[in-house]
Formats: structure tokens, sequence, C-alpha cells
């Protein structure tokens, strides 16, 4: 077999941008017609002998994510052919390295500085004057009432079921604040709250959150720790355990706040069949079908956040939730302003100007950049 | 003899679960008990040696580069025990809560503009005139759905006159798309139930071919 270094088939070999490190980005050009598969090799500085580093895709570009950031390397590639093979080379060594900026996402750093600064701009106004921010009362909170009352009335328990998520998850740091109301109110009514969970961070912060509430409600005493307990990890095992403590403590009154999984409809429908008014709550909008169907009021996604930011009346939970909605109102703007502006940009196309249409789709490449 | 027994095993348990359909019994008592206990062991196994041991103490043990880093998070795990020292020490396992429910914001606010906001927005801002009247039907029920749905979302005002029909057209689209989920996921079930019917018809039975 003869080889050729020929003229014009060349490798370029750089540090792949926009990452954590550990790649070198391979480009190869004027690949050989005829080539059946282009081999990698790569010489770290010090060393003697080229080692291989897997084959290039027909389209001649690759990452090599097996080198060490530091490391210096040279890189060399083989174009084979049916009966003959080309060969290329870098001539300058090459390191990768992390990079403190992903620039292709700088739309989600724009939005992230926007909106964050609404939220917190609020936030302040939330500290300064929490009663002159208004937010709409949502109807499951009356319906939060209602239910402890008519379970306390049958001498039912309540039940408090946090989801399956840990503490970090938004969802569960919302039930956190609509527990604290329901615990206030069965303490109020002199009624018991079990609290099955499945993490056990949630379950000691459940605990901490009921034990407030209880003492805010002048009932200290009511509060009974073994009432908040952990169940376990597994996701079936979790929803076999509450499906059994709704059947043997039949509680009046059951609430389901937090992120669930595929046993969202087990426990709805398990709580449906003993007859308890349920108001569920998630953030996970494929579980929310389940709670609808099966569950008397609902806390659709969002409305999560905003009852409890009703509930708590907390400046961070206000602010949060108008800031948000300040930042709905522009995106609605922005989607008004963008169909027009598109709706006239395609006309105007059909009407022999492209340029028009060559700045909308500009702009939208620059709104899908934050997709990375 | 070892699979037979499994097969039983299995079968046994899943006749258990399933009499949950009549009610709550003994026999779906003790499937529950047994799974709960069992799974709160596995997790208990799972994290003592996929966590603990494999990702805290072998790397330390092995005296690996980095591996000083692992205090911190360790510092973190102990703190997180102060909640059985008595009250006046107890708080101090908050810092423990506070660092992890940081980083799941800051984690969760980027995932969420990058893999929602964006996304939508750029699925949203479609032309009206594209010359084909079907895609034009097609992208104004996505506008209006997109729009009247942020507008049920939207807290700040009560929801009354032209708000609230704005709304109730969003809720109308939610309902319709959390419909679609539900016929979907409904079809998922049936898939699972086929397949333990298959098990237990199949493999225990051997009534039918099992998979």
């Amino acid at each position: 077999m003869i080889f050729f270094l020929i003229i014009g088939f060349s490798i370029v070999a750089n540090d792949t941008p926009n990452d954590a490190g550990g790649s070198i980005l391979i480009t190869t050009y004027n690949i050989p017609e005829g080539t059946q598969k282009i081999e990698l090799y790569r010489l770290a500085k010090g060393d003697t002998i080229y080692e291989e580093a897997g084959l290039i895709p027909p389209r001649g570009e690759c990452e090599d994510v097996s080198v060490v950031d530091g490391v210096e390397y040279l890189y060399r590639v083989r174009a084979i052919t049916e009966d003959t093979f080309y060969v290329a080379e870098t001539k300058e060594f090459i390191s990768s390295s992390p990079q403190w900026f992903n620039r292709t996402r700088i739309t989600v750093l724009l939005f992230f500085i926007l909106f964050g600064g609404v939220v917190l701009v609020y936030i302040e106004l939330a500290k300064k004057n929490p009663k002159g921010l208004f937010i709409r009362k949502l109807p499951a909170l009356d319906a939060i009432d209602e239910a402890v009352g008519r379970s306390t009335e049958m001498g039912k328990p309540v039940l408090f079921v946090p989801g399956l998520e840990g503490i970090t998850d938004a969802g569960t740091l919302a039930s956190i604040t609509i527990l604290e109301k329901v615990g206030k109110r069965v303490a109020e009514y002199g009624s018991r709250v079990i609290h099955p969970n499945f993490d056990p961070i949630v379950m000691t912060t459940a605990q901490e959150t009921l034990k407030t509430a209880f003492s805010e409600a002048g009932r200290p005493d009511a509060f009974n720790k073994d009432d908040v307990f952990y169940l376990t990890y597994e996701q079936f095992g979790f929803a076999a355990g509450v499906d059994g403590i709704m059947l043997r403590e039949k509680p009046g009154a059951i609430f389901l706040q937090g992120y669930f999984y595929a046993e969202s409809l087990i426990l709805a429908e398990t709580g449906y069949s003993i007859g308890a008014i349920q108001i569920a709550g998630t953030n996970a909008t494929t579980q929310l079908p389940f709670f609808v169907a099966a569950c008397d009021y609902v806390l659709l996604g969002e409305e999560m956040f905003a009852a409890s930011a009703y509930i708590s009346r907390e400046p961070r939970l206000l602010g949060s939730i108008k800031g948000s909605d300040l930042a709905k109102l522009a995106i609605l703007c922005l989607i008004g302003a963008g169909v027009i502006f598109g709706t006239f940009a395609v006309i105007a196309n059909n009407a022999g100007n492209p340029s028009y249409l060559g700045i909308f789709n500009r702009v939208l490449d620059f709104i899908a950049r934050g997709n990375g | 003899m070892l699979e037979i027994l499994s097969v039983w095993i299995a079968g046994g348990l899943t006749l258990c679960i399933f009499s949950f359909l009549y009610g709550d019994n003994p026999v779906y008592k003790f499937a529950e008990h047994l799974y709960v206990g069992f799974s709160a062991a596995y997790w208990l196994i799972y994290v003592w040696h996929f966590t603990i041991k494999q990702m805290v103490i072998n790397p330390i043990a092995a005296r690996d580069p980095g591996a000083w880093m692992l205090i911190i998070p360790l510092f973190f795990g102990f703190l997180m025990l102060s909640r059985w020292l008595p009250e006046k020490y107890s708080w101090i396992s908050r810092w423990s809560i506070a660092f992890t429910v940081g980083i799941g914001a800051g984690l969760v606010t980027i995932g969420q503009i990058q893999g929602l906001l964006l996304p939508q927005l750029r699925a949203t801002i479609l032309p009206l005139a594209t010359g084909k009247w079907t895609t034009n039907i097609n992208n104004f029920i996505i506008i209006i759905g997109t729009t009247t749905t942020l507008t049920y979302f939207y807290f700040s005002r009560k929801d009354t006159g032209i708000m609230s029909r704005f709304s109730r057209i969003g809720i109308a689209f939610i309902m319709i798309a959390l419909g679609a989920a539900f016929g979907y996921t409904v079809m998922a079930r049936v898939s699972l139930l086929i397949g333990r019917m298959v098990f237990i018809l199949g493999n225990w039975f051997h009534i039918v071919k099992p998979l």
C-alpha cells in the first residue's frame, strides 16, 4: 500500500468552544474521493507514538472527548480508500480547556437578567408594602377551610401528601407553604394531620412547619411528631403505603400537593373511592390530567405558587408572582409584535422584498439560540 | 428451581396487590407492608453502597486527587444530623437545606428558561399569511392557545371582564391538552396491565405464550 500526503486534504484541530473542557474539535477539509473511512490519531506532547483516537464520521468533523485539559496534542488523520490512504496532520500543538461563558446561551442570560431583575424589583416593593400588591384568590384556597372543617365534623383526620420530589423542587416548597395553612386550620379545629413522606429532608421540613403552625394556632400540645413520618424512597412502594393509609385511616380530606409521577392516578383514585374531599396541586404537567379527573379542586402548575404566595403574603413569594406576571405580559407583547411583524415580513417577501423576512428569521434564530 | 420459585413469589404478590380492587384486605396489607419494608431497606443499602461508600469513603480512602473537596458535602451532610440535637442547635441543619434549595432553584431557573420558555416563544411567533390556509389556521390556533393560556395564569388582576373571557378560552385549551395526555397515559397503563396479565397467564400458569 502506498500513502500520499496530498495537497488540499487537511486537518484543523481547535479547542471546542463554549464547553466545559475535555474536548477538541477536529475538522478535515477536502476529503479525497472514494474515502471509505477516516482514522484519527493523537500524539500527546512528550510521547513518541501516535495513539488511535477513533474514527471521523463521513461529514469530516468530530469532537475528541477523551483528551485531558491542559495536555497538548498533535493530530493526524488517515483517509483510507479502496487501494491507498492519504494522511494529513496538524503542525501546532493544541490543548483543551473549559470556558467560563457559553456564548450560545446568551439569550438565556438576557431573559434571566430581564425577568430576574423584574422579580427583584417586585420583591423590594413587596417588602415595603406587602398589602399593596394584589394577587387574585383562587377557588381551591377557600376549599381548604371547607375540606378541613368537613373532615373535623366527620371525626376523620386530614391526609397531606407532599409529592415525590426533594426539598429543592419548587412544587415541594409551595406545598410546604400550603401545609402551613392546612396545619393551622387543623390545629384550630382540633383535628389531626397525617403526613407520609417520600423524602427524609422534606419530612424534617414538614415536621418543623407543622410544629410552627400548631404553635401559631395556640395548640402546640396537639402536634404529634409521629404523624409526620418517612415511608420509603421507592415510588410505587410509597404509593402502596399511602393507599393503605387512606383505606385504614379513612381521612375526610386529602391534600396531594407537590411534584408527582405515575402514582398520581393511583393515589387520587383511592382517595376518590373513600369519599374524601381531594385538593390537588402540582407543577408536574404530565400528572395534571389525573388530578383534574379524580380530585375536587386542582391547583394547576403555577397556581400552586400563586396560592402559596397568597397564603403566606411573604414578600419574596409575592414579588416572584408579580414579577412573573409582568414577565408574562412582556412575553405576550413580544408574541404579538412578533406575529404582526412576521406576517408583514411574509407579505413583503411575496411582494418581492425579502429583507424583512431576513430580519424576522434572524430574530427567531436569536431566540432559538437559547436552546444551545 | 430458583426461577420457578421467583415466578411463584412475583405472581403471588401481583395477585395480592390486585386484590386491592376488591378492597382493603389482609392479603393486600401483607403485600403492601412487604413492598414498603423491602423498598425502604433497598434504598438504605443503595444509598450506602452507591453514594456514601462509592462516592465518599472510597475516594477518601484511596486518596484520589481532589478527594479533599468531598469534605464540603460531607460537612453539610453531618449538619443535617444536627436535627437530632436539642432545639438550641438543631437549626444548624437549615444550612444544608438552604444550600440544597439554593442550588436547586438556580438550576431550575436556567432549565426553565432554556428548556421551556424560549422554545415555546420561538414556536409561537408565527406568521399568519403563509400562503397556505391550513398552515395559517394551524398558526392561529397555536398563537391563540399560547396567549390565552398565559392569560389564565395571570394573577395580578381579578378574573373578570375581558380577562375572564380570555382565560376561559385558555382553560379550554388546557383541558384539551390534559384530555389528550390523559388518553395517552391510559393507553400506556393498559399496556402495563397487559404486561402483568401476560406474566401471570404466561410465565406462571402457562396458559398463554410468555413474552
